[in-house]
């Protein structure tokens, strides 16, 4: 154990310095290639210009590599191999795209894909908003949004072992041991097994995103909840409104940027989700969704490359509008400045 | 109750219903995992058959126990007797009755002597102590099978752990996540806080595209890297004759994919620090490098602390990274990919399943708990990744 723990630490320090003494050494070597020295002022400014070309190209460089071997060539291929069959030599045309519509398991997937969609960043982001508002107006309200955030800590693996806890099934009249069951047992009911129900299974998984995202969506919308001007639910009081036509009318429109933000945020979450439906039932009993049915055929058979790609795209596709808004969104705070 | 009734006036009846809800949600939200840091600590056979909100309360169960065997009876006068304890090992149970068939596991109630027919008595005790008379011999092989009804008190115990981080090979697991996770948290930080500077502070052309093009990277989902990166690994260990499946490969791998967010936070926040600080410097003949390093890397502390949160939490949580770059080989299986694989191997195993839970998720709460400053102002800042 003890030479693990030396090993690891050695590599670590290995990596670590590596990409410091990257910086380092490629600024001292740039300031000697093109020295300012004082003898002849023309040398030294030209030296100087050169050097403010070079430099921010050394600052950038290794960011710049990364994201063009990791996220910029792979999405390019991706796309490609999208259009070629299993092993990637063979160009099939649209032929990954015709059978994904017409495969009964990718539909099921796009279908809960919609139903997670529809339900998650909903019931996160007016349960993040309830929360927000009713921990701002009590004391401990800081203790009890640091424990509703709590589960954002969580690895979605951790998460469903704690879940799958809950959910636990033991035969009719043997003592449950999952809570759900016993609550259902207790009040009279019969013990289900809930991850094993078609269509019903997909939302027993949904709660557990949404047990770890509401906090997220709470912290965010409590501080734009905050930024809300006190004149204005003043003006509101004095005129006589209601609490109900306050939160409605007066902060819920003022802070409709900021809900725009969490939903989309959880979207894409919920686009790209996999641990959870991994780890809880694997896809089985019709609660596969478009990220497991990828890695699924990544692998399957030997492996699709073609189909899998397709699909990916087709997770693509879907972020698209919202990956448009952002950078659209970023520009107008950049030309900001 | 007149003191009581005008605080309840003054506080208010909605007040109250407040206060009562968001009690409610907290409860609702912590007992989740209340119930695995319960369970885990519980006495394993306790744990399979109650249910882990019991845990501190006496378990009372119906178990079947053999007396001494009728080679042990010794002779008292015209009786036969055998004596002894029914629980071998001094379990810390109490017997509260006891009976002689399966149907009426309490006939009888323990400390007094019981007449079980053909004039043989017994009496049970509640320590499990017993003394078993007949007025003939007793005959056979086998002891008499009673039926008792005990109680159990609460048994909690770290044995769980003990076995998950040993033989379930936990421990090794958690060594190999630090291994990716502090790595994959401090380079991405050097590498982009220097990015950061630079589409900050220094004018170079193609600066806004790369800047628009950080955004949009933010958002792009994992799965489309997965396969070309998956090939390209294969064919680089292929073509030096290396494994392609290694820390260093994971770490890159990690670096790459939190950069976007990393850049993007960082240079909101390096943007915003005070042009005269920087100014001046140069003025001073500093150049960018030691800008950077002598007065933007030590202002920028608070925006480091949280990315470098979420960069860890997102690392150590991670399981489809892990899958596809590292081997499943007990030197390369990370705390996540164990605990996916227990699930498959050990489903019905709670007490292995909820240890293991606890020590995944034990280091990212400890680090969420204490630094949750540094994420929330992180989450404000950069609310447009999506995991």
């Amino acid at each position: 154990m003890a030479y693990q723990i030396f090993l690891a630490v050695a590599v670590m320090a290995l990596g670590v310095l590596a990409c410091a003494g990257y910086f380092w050494l490629s600024n001292k070597a740039l300031d000697l290639v093109f020295p300012v020295g004082d003898d002849d002022v023309a040398i030294a400014s030209r030296n100087l210009a050169r050097r403010a070309v070079i430099r921010p190209w050394l600052f950038l460089g290794p960011a710049v590599i990364l994201l063009a071997v990791y996220l910029i060539y792979p999405v390019v291929a991706t796309f490609i191999l999208s259009f070629y069959d299993r092993t990637g030599n063979q160009y099939v045309g649209l032929s990954n795209y015709t059978w994904a519509f017409s495969d009964r398991e990718f539909r099921e997937s796009i279908f809960n894909n919609i139903l997670w969609l529809a339900v998650v960043p909903a019931a996160c982001t007016f349960l993040g908003l309830v929360i927000a508002v009713l921990t701002d107006r009590i004391w401990w309200g800081n203790i009890a949004k640091s424990l509703v955030f709590m589960p954002m800590a969580i690895s979605f693996v951790g998460a469903s072992v704690i879940w799958k806890f809950i959910y636990d099934y033991r035969g009719e009249g043997e003592t449950q041991i999952g809570i759900l069951n016993a609550i259902i047992q207790f009040f009279g009911g019969d013990p289900q097994v809930w991850i094993a129900m078609p269509f019903w299974n997909n939302f027993f998984l949904m709660v557990i995103l949404i047990w770890i995202q509401t906090g997220f969506a709470m912290v965010i919308l409590s501080a734009a909840l905050r930024g809300i001007p006190e004149e204005t639910i003043e003006a509101a009081v004095i005129d006589g409104a209601s609490g109900w036509q306050i939160f409605w009318k007066i902060m819920v429109p003022q802070i409709w940027g900021t809900i725009a933000v969490v939903w989309t945020t959880i979207t894409i979450l919920v686009l790209k989700v996999f641990d959870i439906v991994l780890t809880m039932t694997n896809g089985q009993w019709n609660s596969m969704v478009l990220a497991n049915l990828m890695f699924n055929w990544m692998f399957r058979g030997g492996g699709d490359a073609g189909r899998s790609a397709a699909i990916a795209v087709i997770i693509m596709i879907a972020v698209m509008p919202i990956m448009i808004w952002n950078v659209r969104r970023a520009r107008r705070e950049v030309g900001g400045h | 109750m007149v003191t009581m009734m005008s605080r309840l006036k003054r506080i208010g009846l909605p007040r109250l219903i407040v206060h009562a809800s968001v009690l409610f949600i907290v409860l609702l939200w912590l007992m989740p995992t209340v119930g695995i840091f319960v369970s885990a600590l519980r006495d394993k056979d306790q744990l399979a058959v109650s249910g882990w909100w019991t845990a501190l309360a006496t378990a009372e169960q119906t178990e079947a126990v053999r007396l001494g065997a009728p080679e042990s009876q010794t002779q008292e006068g015209t009786t036969f007797v055998i004596s002894g304890n029914v629980f071998e090992d001094g379990a810390a149970k109490t017997i509260i009755a006891f009976g002689t068939r399966v149907q009426e596991p309490g006939a009888f109630p323990v400390g007094e002597v019981a007449d079980i027919g053909d004039g043989e008595t017994l009496l049970v005790n509640a320590d499990g102590s017993y003394r078993y008379t007949s007025p003939t011999a007793f005959e056979g092989s086998r002891g008499k099978r009673i039926y008792l009804t005990a109680t159990t008190p609460p048994q909690f115990t770290f044995d769980n752990y003990r076995t998950v981080l040993n033989a379930e090979g936990i421990g090794r697991s958690f060594i190999n996540s630090l291994t990716v996770t502090i790595p994959a948290t401090i380079i991405p930080i050097l590498i982009a806080a220097f990015a950061a500077y630079a589409l900050s502070w220094m004018a170079f052309p193609g600066r806004t595209l790369i800047i628009a093009l950080v955004v949009g990277l933010i958002v792009v989902p994992l799965q489309m890297s997965l396969i070309p990166l998956l090939r390209m690994y294969n064919e680089i260990g292929n073509f030096f004759g290396v494994p392609s499946k290694t820390y260093a490969g994971i770490w890159l791998a990690h670096t790459a994919f939190g950069m976007p967010l990393a850049i993007y936070l960082l240079r909101n926040y390096i943007v915003g620090l005070p042009k005269e600080i920087i100014e001046s410097a140069r003025v001073d003949g500093a150049s960018d490098f030691e800008i950077f390093v002598k007065i933007v890397l030590p202002l920028s502390f608070p925006a480091l602390a949280s990315f470098a949160i979420f960069q860890f939490l997102w690392v150590w949580n991670d399981l489809l990274v892990a899958m596809v770059f590292l081997g499943t080989s007990k030197d390369q299986l990370v705390l996540t990919g164990s605990l996916n694989a227990l699930l498959g191997s050990r489903g019905g195993n709670w007490e292995i399943l909820t240890a293991s839970a606890f020590i995944t998720i034990i280091v990212p709460l400890l680090v969420f708990f204490s630094l949750q400053r540094y994420l929330v102002r992180g989450l404000l800042a950069g609310s447009v990744k999506g995991g």
